[in-house]
């Protein structure tokens, strides 16, 4: 019987080693790579959508991924509540998919971006966020060509007052600033959740910040709390 | 009956083009006069076997409704190609 982590994988997925790596050897918990031909999630207690370039980002970033047997059971494991992780290209196929709102667009400068970035903890209501602190800095490395996060107005209040803006580009310090954003997304928003709080989607990547050896650990303070959220251990 | 059905996709107004914005800083660098303002999009041709005309255009309107356009930040237009009429429009 599955249990633990599912990190799906579709043609084109490039972060989905780095998930399993991170959350297996740095987190320390049960993971499986999950084919994107697979049409349950049966017994799976969190899924991650990974990153990288699912079907070649043809059409539209995440837009053919969205049709797949997998992300059927990705729908219902997260209309029952389940916890889903999207990272970067999973943020996109989330939206494509509609399981969060708006849309991801091509970066507002053209070029793709592989840097290293600061976002800010808006709001730790999410079983997701649980762990962290309003205001906590994350150090998180970014490797997208098409990040900018947007919707429309009225789309962007709701998330802004109703909590679902989870991360917001920011400085070193935490403080906002226009040179901080590296893609022009609005209101400077790096990651979302949905109504419901347990699909959370976000450009940065905290597999990739799970290590010192990389640069960084401070991924592992988001991916540590699926050990909260897990009942197996590794 | 054999039908060429073209779909154009667009942004919608409002949303951020910065490929519109970039291919027009292209043709200004080429010293191009009069061009104000140019918009990118996509244009697909679905070549769909159906009864009729009016049914081959409502399964391109589908396809796009469904696949070809994302109606959060895109609008589409379909029309039989060749015809004069626009069958569909997004919200242009």
């Amino acid at each position: 019987m599955p249990s633990g982590v599912a990190v799906v994988t579709f043609p084109g997925s490039n972060g989905d080693h780095d998930a399993l790596h991170a959350l297996a050897s740095d987190i320390g918990i049960r993971v499986a790579l999950v084919d994107y031909r697979c049409g349950e999630l049966d017994g799976y207690e969190a899924v991650v959508i990974p990153g990288g370039f699912s079907y070649g980002d043809y059409l539209r970033c995440g837009a053919i991924a969205r049709f797949t047997p997998v992300m059927n059971a990705v729908q219902q494991f997260a209309s029952r509540g389940g916890p889903v992780l999207g990272i970067c290209n999973g943020f996109q196929i989330l939206t494509e998919t509609k399981l969060l709102p708006g849309a991801l667009l091509r970066n507002q400068a053209l070029q793709f971006v592989c840097d290293w970035i600061h976002v800010r903890v808006e709001q730790t209501t999410s079983p997701w966020t649980s762990d962290l602190l309003k205001g906590d800095v994350l150090r998180l490395p970014i490797a997208h060509g098409d990040g900018a996060y947007f919707a429309d107005k009225q789309t962007i209040e709701e998330l802004e007052h109703g909590g679902q803006v989870v991360f917001r580009y920011c400085k070193s310090d935490g403080s906002a600033g226009a040179s901080s954003n590296p893609n022009g997304a609005v209101s400077d928003i790096a990651g979302i959740t949905n109504k419901a709080g347990n699909v959370l989607g976000m450009m940065p990547h905290p597999e990739r910040a799970t290590d010192l050896l990389t640069g960084g650990n401070d991924g592992a303070r988001l991916l540590n709390h699926l050990f909260h959220l897990l009942q197996v251990p590794a | 009956m054999h039908c060429a059905i073209d779909v154009v996709v667009m942004p919608k107004a409002g949303v951020n083009d910065p490929e519109g914005t970039a291919i027009f800083n292209g043709l200004v660098s080429l010293g191009l006069q009069g061009v104000e303002q140019v918009r990118a999009g996509r244009h697909f041709q679905l070549m769909i076997e159906a009864e009729t005309e009016t049914a081959a255009i409502e399964i391109a309107t589908v396809a796009s409704s469904l696949l070809l356009a994302n109606p959060v930040i895109e609008t589409f237009t379909v029309r039989a190609e060749n015809r004069d009429t626009v069958a569909v429009l997004g919200d242009l």
